[in-house]
Order: C-alpha cells, then sequence, then structure tokens
C-alpha cells in the first residue's frame, strides 16, 4: 500500500509540489503583510507553523482523491487485507511528504525571513519537533481524509476539522520552536515535547481504535 | 400501523417542574442566600450561571461521544439520537458559557475577550470544533454512514477537550478565579450550596431539553408515519437532506 501510494506520487507528483509551492508563496505573503524583512522568536515561530499547517491542508485533502475517484478504495475493501494497513499506509504516505516539505520550508524559510542563524544542536531539535509534530498531523489528517472523504463537502469539512483539531498540537510546536528561532538561540523545553508525544499517542490510538469504522463500505 | 406511544415522551413534565423549580430555588439562593463577593462585587453573581454552564457543555460532549461509542458497538440508532442531542444540546449551552465568560471578564478585567483566560480560550477552541458536528453530519447523505461517521466524530472530540485544556493551560498564565480546588473547593459553604444548586438546576435543564428534542423528534418521525400509513404509502419517502439522525418508526 505504501509502495503504491509513494509510486502514485513519483509518477504524477501533485501533492508534493503543491505544498512545496504553498509553502515559498506563503513566507512572501508574510514579507509583505507583517512590512519585515527578517522575523525571529515567537513571530518566526508563527509564520514558520502556521504555513506548515495550512501547506499539510493540502495534502489531508488529496489523500484519499485518488483512490475514491479511480475505485481503490473498492478495490483495497475486496482484498483479504487489515483495513489498518490502509491507515498504516495513508499515514505513512502524508508523514514523508509533510517531513520532506518541513526540511523545504525550513530550508526556504531560514533563506527568506529567519533573522537569527540556528546553531547546529538548534537545527536538530527543530528537526525533532518537525518529526514529532509531523506524525501528529499525519495521523489527525489521515482519520480526518478518512472522515471527508464520503462527504459532500470534502474540501470544506477537511479545513473545519483539521484546523481546530490540531490546534494543540500547535501551540505545543510554536511554543517549543520559539526559542530555537530566538536571537541568541535557546534550548527546547521538554514539557511542550511531552505535550506532543501525548497528542500523537492519543490521536495514534484513536486512528487505530476508529479507522475500520470509515472504511466500513 | 404506527404505535403512537413515544419512546422519549416519558415523564417530560416531570423533569420540566423539576428544573423549574431547582433552577428557581437556585436563582433565589445565588441572590439572596450567597453572599455578595468581596473582591467583585455583584458582578460575581454570574459565576452561578457561568461555570454550570461550563460544567454542564462539558458532560454533554462527554455523553456525545460515550452515546458515540455505544452507537458504533451496537449500530442501534437510539444511541447516534442520543449522541446527536447530547452535542447538539451541548453547543448550545457552551454558547451561553461563552457569552456568559465573556460578560464575567468585562466586569473582572474590564475586556471582552482575555486571551491569558486558558478556561475560556479552550472552551472557543473546542466550541470550534463541535460548530463542525452539523455540517459533517448534513454532508453525508445516507442515514447510516451519517450516523457512523458522526459517532467517529463524537468519540475523537470527546478525546480532543482534555487535550485541548491541558494544550491551552500549559500555554497560559493562571488568571482565572479558581472556584473549585483539588481538596473539594475553595468556596464557603453559603457559596457552595448556591452553586451546587446551580449546578443541580442547570443540569436538570440540560437532561429535559434533551429530552424534549428527542421526543419531539420522535413525534414527527411517528406522525410522517401515520401520513404515510393513512395515504396507503408503504415506503419510506425519498429522504430530505437534514443534519438530524433519521429515526424508524415500527
Amino acid at each position: 500500500m505504501l509502495y503504491k501510494e509513494l509510486t502514485l506520487e513519483r509518477r504524477a507528483p501533485q501533492t508534493l509540489t503543491a505544498m512545496a509551492l504553498f509553502c515559498a508563496s506563503a513566507f512572501v505573503i508574510f514579507h509583505f503583510a507583517l512590512g519585515r524583512n527578517e522575523v525571529e522568536g515567537a513571530l518566526a515561530s508563527g509564520v514558520l507553523w502556521v504555513t506548515l499547517a495550512l501547506a499539510a491542508l493540502l495534502g489531508i485533502g488529496r489523500s484519499f482523491v485518488a483512490d475514491r475517484e479511480e475505485g481503490g478504495l473498492d478495490g483495497f475493501l475486496l482484498a483479504p487485507a487489515p483495513r489498518t494497513a490502509l491507515l498504516v499506509a495513508k499515514a505513512t504516505t502524508l508523514m514523508i511528504f509533510l517531513l520532506i516539505v518541513g526540511f523545504f520550508a525550513s530550508l526556504i524559510f531560514s533563506v527568506l525571513l529567519l533573522g537569527p542563524t540556528p546553531n547546529a544542536s538548534q537545527w536538530a531539535s527543530l528537526a525533532l519537533l518537525i518529526l514529532l509534530a509531523d506524525l501528529g498531523i499525519a495521523l489527525v489528517g489521515t482519520l480526518i481524509a478518512g472522515i471527508a472523504i464520503q462527504t459532500r463537502a470534502r474540501d470544506l469539512i477537511t479545513s473545519i476539522l483539521a484546523l481546530p483539531l490540531l490546534i494543540p498540537l500547535l501551540i505545543a510546536v510554536t511554543k517549543a520552536s520559539e526559542p530555537l528561532l530566538s536571537v541568541g538561540g535557546g534550548t527546547l523545553a521538554w514539557r511542550w515535547m511531552a505535550l506532543l508525544g501525548l497528542y500523537d499517542l492519543i490521536f495514534g490510538l484513536l486512528a487505530y481504535a476508529l479507522f475500520d469504522y470509515l472504511v466500513e463500505d | 400501523m404506527p404505535t403512537t406511544q413515544s419512546l422519549y415522551g416519558r415523564r417530560l413534565t416531570g423533569y420540566a417542574i423539576a428544573t423549574a423549580i431547582v433552577l428557581s430555588v437556585s436563582i433565589a439562593l445565588a441572590f439572596f442566600y450567597a453572599p455578595i463577593e468581596v473582591d467583585q462585587g455583584f458582578s460575581q453573581k454570574i459565576f452561578y450561571i457561568h461555570v454550570p454552564l461550563a460544567i454542564v457543555t462539558l458532560g454533554g460532549f462527554v455523553f456525545g461521544g460515550i452515546f458515540g461509542i455505544q452507537y458504533l458497538r451496537s449500530g442501534d440508532s437510539r444511541h447516534d439520537l442520543r449522541s446527536y442531542t447530547a452535542i447538539h444540546q451541548g453547543l448550545i449551552f457552551c454558547i451561553g458559557a461563552l457569552i456568559t465568560g465573556s460578560i464575567w471578564a468585562k466586569a473582572a478585567w474590564g475586556q471582552w475577550w482575555v486571551w491569558d483566560e486558558p478556561t475560556l480560550v479552550s472552551f472557543l477552541i473546542v466550541f470550534l470544533l463541535y460548530c463542525t458536528y452539523q455540517p459533517l453530519r448534513f454532508s453525508i447523505e445516507d442515514p447510516e454512514r451519517q450516523a457512523r461517521y458522526a459517532a467517529v466524530f463524537a468519540v475523537v472530540a470527546g478525546v480532543f477537550v482534555p487535550v485541548n485544556f491541558i494544550a491551552v493551560r500549559l500555554a497560559s498564565p493562571l488568571i482565572h478565579p479558581r472556584v473549585l480546588d483539588s481538596s473539594g473547593g475553595s468556596l464557603p459553604n453559603d457559596m457552595r450550596i448556591a452553586f451546587y444548586s446551580a449546578l443541580l438546576g442547570v443540569t436538570l435543564l440540560f437532561i429535559t431539553i434533551c429530552k424534549y428534542e428527542m421526543a419531539s423528534k420522535h413525534s414527527r418521525a411517528q406522525l410522517a408515519a401515520l401520513r404515510r400509513s393513512l395515504s396507503g404509502e408503504r415506503d419510506e419517502p425519498v429522504s430530505v437532506r437534514t443534519a438530524a439522525p433519521r429515526i424508524a418508526v415500527k
């Protein structure tokens, strides 16, 4: 399933390209909207994570579209495979996309907008944050994509469901990123990492327990 | 032939009378028995409606999730109706909690909205999430699928509520008055009596309104079935798009 998802994106790269382009455009818009050449601290953290969260919505929205339109979901349901396999494949694909976009966006952000230059340990902490946050976004996003794909207003439902559900994750990740993107630098606060881990664990278990009900027919 | 006995209409009058009595007594206790708070003065009286509304709202959402689990386990549409009603009324009570909280913030801190106040901010986020419940249901036509997806939402949102409260509380300094601490309460006895009676009154109000809503939906379904029966139609009519659960009448 995972191979199928990645092959699809490799043959017709749509989602990744759109997410990356969205991030670059958003940084340019932030430059003009904020009237600043450089940002740091809380503002930098906010700009980076709002952009990544909105880019994630694009990926979440596209997650089940091909399966729905081309009948892949029906084919999967006919196959003697556990439905959890679909959840794992979709969530892993989304997480891979988010990691690639996160890496690209951080790079572009540091060139275009970020004032301070983080050192190696701060980059490593930021990478760890992106990993934990992307895991949560991928789990919640796959659950939401599974719900939204069967609705008439797919795009609307994806956005209005995902954003409030991601607020606790965004609170934790923006607060944790803030010292890493400040002038003079700072260290990672472990309580935010613990909250991110808790969020990932809870929504991972929820997705595992509930996903079967979303692909019953 | 459709039955004329309502499943949900029983004991409604009793609930309504009990609610009216307890609410009247609690209002009288709040205004005439509980003392005026020293720091905040008369404006603190809104606490006797704001906090019970907030507690009952969260209770409604939790029960919405529990009924959602029961629906997923059993497939019984009555649990879907209960989950829908608990969340629907919880949302209305949530608006009440937000408005009264905002009024209290204006009286206590001079501003209609205070971002430093984690409970109020948490309620806003929870409100935004539960606002999507009706559009989600409305966008799914098949009644069985609508009920199943709504139940999944109810469970996810029910679990989301405490996670959200933890995140917002960690991110904000504490300035909200701690009316009930972990040891059972920091309120004086006379205030506590007024508060618990208000909590009981608002809880009864919530239960009564939920029962009324379920009885109303059930009666409407029975009436439609009777009309079909009188006009000789046997089949269910082509369903109209609605966010409300479809009720099967025998």
